[in-house]
């Protein structure tokens, strides 16, 4: 549990009834802050990121990858010694400026890093924006946030949505696939990704003959798969996650459809899920930033290193987070640890040439990474890779104009 | 779409109503005899999956596993009644609220605590493995179909122990004069910790039998909870007959409006059960 978590729950526990969990928020503000005594020296890192609910594993698996970024420099970030201050954001939008708030003006944190879902990012991207606080996020991959949201202080080490599925429309294309149907929740990112892929695949020649939506975060699928059996598609194309992910998979099977219609995907269908689906899974392609048996030097001592301290085999999470200490280390190096020197240190982490495990990638001028989208194949429980889908690419950044 | 795939689509909407039937039949019944808004209803159907998740691997055998879980779930209902929900019979439903809602948090930790934050499959019983061709590549598990069985069984089981027998007879008498029936000489508490627990094991089980279908993650209960509130709501609260009608329209509704208007489908439901409460505020078979 971290310090804020007791905090508010002392609090509670103070006051009393619901509506000290309404006003928690105005006291936390009005505390005096500590953060005056905490600044000689030591770089304050806020970490806000999911570490109950769904999405708590790839909370603790960013902050894993992260915290081994830094260890291996000394534990230090260009000499300074680093203070964490850690917020649970519960995957939960409707707290996210009031989160990110609390690491902003109570805290005074140096830099903020966070978070997993993309409406807790675009919840802190309001907030950001007006502070100027330096920003790095590890993997939610709203659009808008380098994008029309976009600011100098914001930076991602991980995707946007866009760039998972639009390397597919090659693949597809490839495969000799002319129509497709494009299956998902009906919630931002899942709308970010059908664009991705349609841009892609239309400019190939395929067509998209239908986008199936279902609500976010529902798992009842038959309805839809009876609609692809009566559709018959040359391909369907699919983005769902965690449970979601594996249900889809297993249902898919169920229904007689894999073997029938192929299937692929963002690489979030078959991440993290494969254990729970059995043989679902098996040959179903996906492009994504990171696959498995990549087999450079990179990554064979990331893995390594993570597994040896961790006691845990990183993923694409894990790598996000440790990129993220990568990209504030080439920042602060870049002005000796002086992090008051914010131009200077947003200008060094825009140069960096990031060694990551998942290959060298540089950041767009949106700053979001510009990088080589893998295809890979389930084979087992791994996600293979079957080589590089589309080199370096890019998010177009639609509506960024700083 | 042609013929084929409409009557498919009916069969996909009929068999996602019973399968909601199913879970929320308990829900109904806590809340319509005893009166209880139990919030903490997702999280028996949750710890039933995770009971399945984990007995299944222990055994190798779902069935197997139920059988173990079943009694299992009935001692945790009997056990919750017994040192919480009795205290609250004569209190607002305020308080029940925030007992309930303070159970989810609860059960949501222990269930990290015990069994992790992974997300689980469960194998369906080779015996049901298989699947029916329907059309050139369409085909329909043939366990969905065997949980459709189930579901209508219990149904009916339900009705019949309500309306037909002598246990029947003293719950719906307690339900609507609990003082009274205590003074005729029937052990009421008795009987209230018996539907309690009734209530329990039927959300635990809908979470066992619906395992191999629907992944076992963590957090599963609470979107559970919500479709279970509006069956009971449209159904009208406390009947059985109603939360069939009600699960059967919602299946319905959801499955074709997915397919026809998929831009709206998250809505269909929530402006169906307006459009009932506008009409009948008591829901379908409520009470005035």
């Amino acid at each position: 549990m971290s310090q804020n978590d007791k905090d508010v729950i002392a609090r509670r526990g103070f006051l009393k009834g619901t509506a000290a969990i309404a006003g928690a928020t105005a006291v936390g503000t009005m505390l005096p802050s500590t953060a005056a005594l905490a600044q000689q020296g030591k770089l304050k890192i806020g970490l806000m990121l999911p570490y109950t609910g769904t999405f708590a594993q790839l909370g603790v698996a960013i902050t894993n990858g992260f915290k081994l970024a830094i260890d291996e420099r000394g534990g230090k970030l260009a000499g300074r010694e680093i203070e964490f201050v850690t917020v649970d954001d519960e995957s939960n939008p409707a707290k996210a400026p009031e989160n990110v708030n609390k690491l902003v003006q109570r805290d005074k944190v140096d830099v903020v890093i966070g978070t997993v879902h993309s409406g807790v990012v675009m919840g802190m991207a309001k907030v950001l924006k007006e502070s100027g606080t330096l920003w790095i996020n590890p993997n939610g991959g709203a659009g808008a946030m380098t994008g029309a949201m976009c600011a100098p202080n914001f930076f991602r080490t991980s995707f946007s949505n866009w760039q998972t599925t639009h390397a597919l429309g090659k693949v597809l294309k490839a495969k000799g696939h002319k129509t497709a149907v494009f299956i998902t929740w009906k919630y931002a990112a899942g709308e970010e990704m059908m664009e991705g892929f349609k841009e892609g695949f239309e400019k190939e020649g395929g067509k998209l003959v239908k986008e199936l939506y279902t609500p976010f975060p529902q798992v009842e699928f038959q309805a839809l798969l009876t609609e692809i059996a009566s559709i018959k598609p040359d391909a369907v194309v699919a983005f769902f996650a965690g449970g979601g992910a594996a249900k889809f998979l297993k249902d898919y099977q169920a229904a007689g459809l894999k073997g029938k219609i192929p299937l692929y995907g963002s690489g979030f269908l078959t991440d993290g899920v494969l254990e729970a689906v059995g043989d679902a899974g098996e040959g179903v392609e996906t492009t994504l930033h990171y696959a498995d048996g990549l087999d450079t030097k990179k990554d064979k001592a990331f893995r390594l290193a993570y597994a040896k301290t961790f006691k845990l085999q990183p993923d694409v999470y894990a790598v996000q987070g440790y990129d993220a200490g990568q990209l504030l280390a080439a920042g602060l190096d870049a002005v000796k640890g002086n992090v008051a020197d914010k131009a200077g240190v947003i200008k060094g982490m825009e140069a960096a040439k990031i060694d990551s495990p998942r290959g060298v990638w540089t950041l767009s001028k949106a700053h979001n990474p510009v990088q080589d989208m893998y295809l890979r194949k389930v084979v087992g429980k791994e996600n293979k890779t079957m080589g590089v889908a589309w080199k370096a690419l890019a998010d177009p950044a639609r509506g960024c104009k700083a | 779409m042609d013929l084929a795939f409409i009557l498919i689509q009916l069969l996909n909407g009929l068999q996602y109503g019973l399968l909601l039937f199913l879970v929320a039949s308990g829900l109904t019944l806590v809340f319509g005899i005893m009166g209880i808004i139990n919030l903490a209803h997702g999280s028996f159907y949750m710890v039933g999956a995770y009971l399945a998740w984990s007995l299944a691997s222990l055994t190798g055998n779902l069935a197997t596993a139920i059988l173990l879980a079943i009694p299992l779930t009935v001692i945790l209902g009997m056990g919750l009644e017994r040192l919480l929900f009795r205290q609250l019979y004569t209190r607002d439903h305020l308080y029940q609220v925030l007992l309930t809602y303070g159970l989810i948090l609860v059960f949501e930790e222990l269930r990290s605590i015990i069994w992790g934050d992974d997300v689980h499959g469960v194998a369906v019983p080779a015996l049901l493995s298989a699947s029916i061709p329907l059309t050139e590549n369409l085909s329909y598990p043939v366990y969905r179909l065997a949980i459709s069985g189930v579901c209508l069984l219990l149904a009916l089981a339900l009705y019949l122990l309500i309306q037909k027998t002598r246990l029947g007879m003293m719950i719906r008498a307690g339900a609507s004069n609990r003082d009274m029936v205590q003074s005729l000489g029937i052990d009421i508490k008795l009987i209230y910790t018996l539907v309690f627990a009734l209530g329990v094991a039927l959300a635990a089980f809908a979470g066992m039998i619906n395992a191999p279908l629907s992944s076992v993650t963590p957090g599963m209960g609470s979107h559970v909870l919500i479709i279970c509130f509006v069956v009971v709501v449209i159904g009208g609260i406390g009947s059985v007959k109603g939360a069939m009608a009600a699960s059967l329209m919602i299946g319905l509704a959801e499955t074709f409006g997915q397919v026809l208007v998929p831009e709206v489908a998250g809505m269909i439901v929530y402006v169906l059960m307006a459009i009932i409460l506008v009409w009948r505020p008591e829901g379908l078979f409520g009470r005035k």
